[in-house]
């Protein structure tokens, strides 16, 4: 039976063609991800080239609104860019933040879940405490503090310059304790069982039992809080930017462009704080109803309400 | 049960020792600390002296135990904003986080606590459902967008509610530390849109876990004997069931009112809440550096000390706990 064949057939795609709001979400999911991949592409204006802004465009309303203008469908923002195109590359900005923080999140906690599990012991104790304490301060809270000490180390230009690389780490090192203790969990449930047994009979080492063995039988748990990390890792950018610990405006995520239409609410330019808004909602909750699914379908166990 | 309340609270101990360490490498490597205390313009040779004075030549190690030994006494430098120590302006600020967390965990409690026990009661009702999709939109809403919606909607287009600051403050002690808004109606006005935006976060999490507890308490054979027994409907709910999911419920809230702490910097930044979290940030972007490293140690040990207790009090409740020895 071909790959292909075995997942037409199976179980995951079953549920997932019966549960509408999977689906739904799923296809809005791949519409937003498209939208960003190709933002430099379908975008009417590229709004990171100082040439094409013009501070006399700045705050136009929505274009079925009075004094909305046909070009800019979404209105524009207070330094005069197309607020549709700013989201696409806000959208854009965001994912690629929350995609590499995961991606780091779950590179450490899979190195530390997978020694504390395997080796156990002493090591095990001296990893899982440091998750434990690093897991009773609130990741937000980490995240703030880390990224309020960077920008005084590096000053603010130098801050902003390199904000993509620092705000993927400061995320990544936040979190890694959820990966970590999950990953613990359940390579301490695989390591008695008797495969591993007997890969070590027949000689194989350790680091290859690890990773050839023991980890893939572990992935289900990974790929079932992967999906809602990244969803966090799109909010907690968000908040970063919106406190000004994250992008700067002139190359906006979510976060940033709805912290910079924040000071026009008051003179009722609504549009450049709640259309960036709702997008970052849209984006974060079809990625939360589809992790709500993952794990019923991978996890029933676990579900309980 | 002794040895175990030793272990944790030397863990606190350990783990506020490598924070202090942190705080304190801060402090050493970025800044300059004689800037505060003279200004700009001092020669080369008096600043020199002063540094002498100060202790800052001497070796990294006893900077560090001298920094430890102030900290403890309550003395974490002086800010370079206020002009004071920084002790004094965190004290200053906390009153009003701690209002504003007060407010929020009233909202919470009121709301989830019947919203949780009825959708467990009844799961399938319309109702139920719509507060169960409610609550999945409400944790894909961050903090700072509920907030900067609710002063769209209440301050700027109904004009009902005041949308930043804290409205009119009493003195409660007249010794300039308790400025509290929660004896005036306007400050209570304004405490209204910050409370509900923070508490906005938290609320579909209780709404699940009190639904979810409750869901299994009803399933238990002592609520089925209860049923058999011919009790009524709302004694079997309230009395048996619901009193049985509220520890839980309640070791919860105890650790996520930490939590809360954090959500406050982004609910005070978007209501100009002038409090700890408004004070920090003020702090980053003046570069305070003091004041950051205060908040910073303060803001640690109010969660060491959270956590440590709730374990050790967790401990008294569920034995197996301190057993094993973990958390």
């Amino acid at each position: 039976m071909t790959r292909f064949q075995q997942f037409k057939e199976s179980y995951f795609l079953y549920s997932f063609k019966r549960d509408k709001v999977a689906m739904g979400s799923f296809i809005i999911l791949v519409m937003l991800l498209t939208l960003a991949v190709t933002a430099p592409w379908i975008a009417p204006m590229d709004p990171y080239d100082a040439n094409n802004i013009d501070i006399m465009n700045s705050e136009i309303p929505p274009a079925w609104s009075d004094g909305g203008e046909s070009r800019f469908p979404l209105g524009t923002d207070n330094m005069g860019r197309d607020m549709f195109s700013t989201m696409l590359y806000g959208l854009r900005t965001s994912i690629i933040i929350g995609v590499c923080a995961v991606t780091l999140q779950a590179a450490i906690g899979i190195l530390v879940g997978l020694t504390a599990g395997f080796i156990g012991g002493k090591t095990d104790a001296i990893l899982m405490r440091m998750a434990d304490i690093q897991f009773s301060f609130p990741y937000l809270m980490v995240a703030i503090l880390v990224s309020a000490i960077f920008q005084m180390v590096f000053g603010i230009g130098r801050y902003e310059e390199l904000a993509v690389p620092l705000l993927v780490i400061i995320i990544g090192f936040a979190e890694w304790p959820m990966y970590a203790r999950t990953i613990r969990a359940s390579v301490i449930g695989e390591v008695n069982k008797e495969y591993v047994e007997a890969a070590r009979i027949i000689g194989l080492s350790r680091p290859t039992i690890m990773l050839r063995h023991v980890l893939p039988n572990s992935l289900t748990s990974v790929m079932v809080i992967s999906t809602i990390q990244v969803a966090n890792a799109v909010m907690s950018e968000a908040a970063l930017s919106f406190l000004g610990l994250g992008m700067p405006v002139t190359k906006p995520s979510l976060g940033s462009l709805i912290r910079s239409g924040f000071d026009y609410i008051f003179s009722g330019s609504w549009w450049i704080t709640i259309f960036p808004g709702i997008w970052l909602i849209l984006f974060v909750l079809v990625i939360n109803l589809l992790g709500d699914w993952i794990r019923d379908v991978l996890n029933p166990k676990l579900y309980k309400g | 049960m002794f040895a175990f309340i030793i272990k944790r609270a030397f863990q606190a101990v350990m783990v506020m020792l490598v924070i202090g360490l942190i705080g304190f490498s801060i402090q050493n490597n970025i800044g300059d600390p004689i800037r505060p205390l003279v200004g700009e313009r001092v020669s080369p040779e008096e600043r020199a002296e002063m540094a002498e004075k100060l202790g800052l030549n001497d070796p990294f190690f006893t900077q560090y135990l001298r920094f430890i030994k102030k900290a403890l006494h309550g003395d974490l430098g002086i800010s370079f904003i206020y002009h004071k120590p920084c002790t004094e302006v965190i004290l200053k600020h906390a009153p009003a986080t701690i209002e504003l967390v007060l407010g929020a965990a009233l909202i919470i409690l009121v709301v989830s606590l019947p919203l949780g026990v009825y959708t467990a009661l009844k799961p399938r009702s319309i109702f139920s459902k719509l507060v169960m999709g409610f609550s999945t939109l409400g944790v894909s809403i961050p903090v700072f967008l509920t907030g900067i919606m609710l002063i769209y909607l209440f301050a700027v287009t109904l004009g009902w509610l005041p949308s930043y600051g804290r409205g009119e403050t009493v003195d409660v002690f007249n010794n300039g530390y308790w400025n509290s808004g929660l004896f005036t109606i306007d400050g209570l006005k304004h405490l209204i849109l910050p409370s509900m935006s923070l508490a906005s976060i938290m609320l579909p999490l209780y709404i699940r876990l009190i639904r979810s507890e409750m869901m299994e308490v009803l399933e238990t054979e002592y609520i089925k004997y209860a049923w058999a027994k011919g009790l009524a409907p709302m004694r079997i709910w309230l009395v048996h069931a619901f009193k049985n999911t509220l520890l839980p419920v309640v070791t919860v809230f105890g650790l996520q009112i930490g939590i809360m702490f954090a959500f406050t910097i982004l609910t005070e930044t978007v209501f100009q809440w002038q409090g700890m979290g408004f004070m920090f940030l003020d702090a980053v972007q003046r570069a305070d550096i003091a004041l950051l490293n205060a908040y910073l140690v303060v803001v640690a040990s109010v969660f060491v000390l959270v956590n440590t207790v709730v374990d050790i009090f967790y401990g008294f409740i569920n034995p197996t706990v301190r057993i094993t020895g973990k958390t």
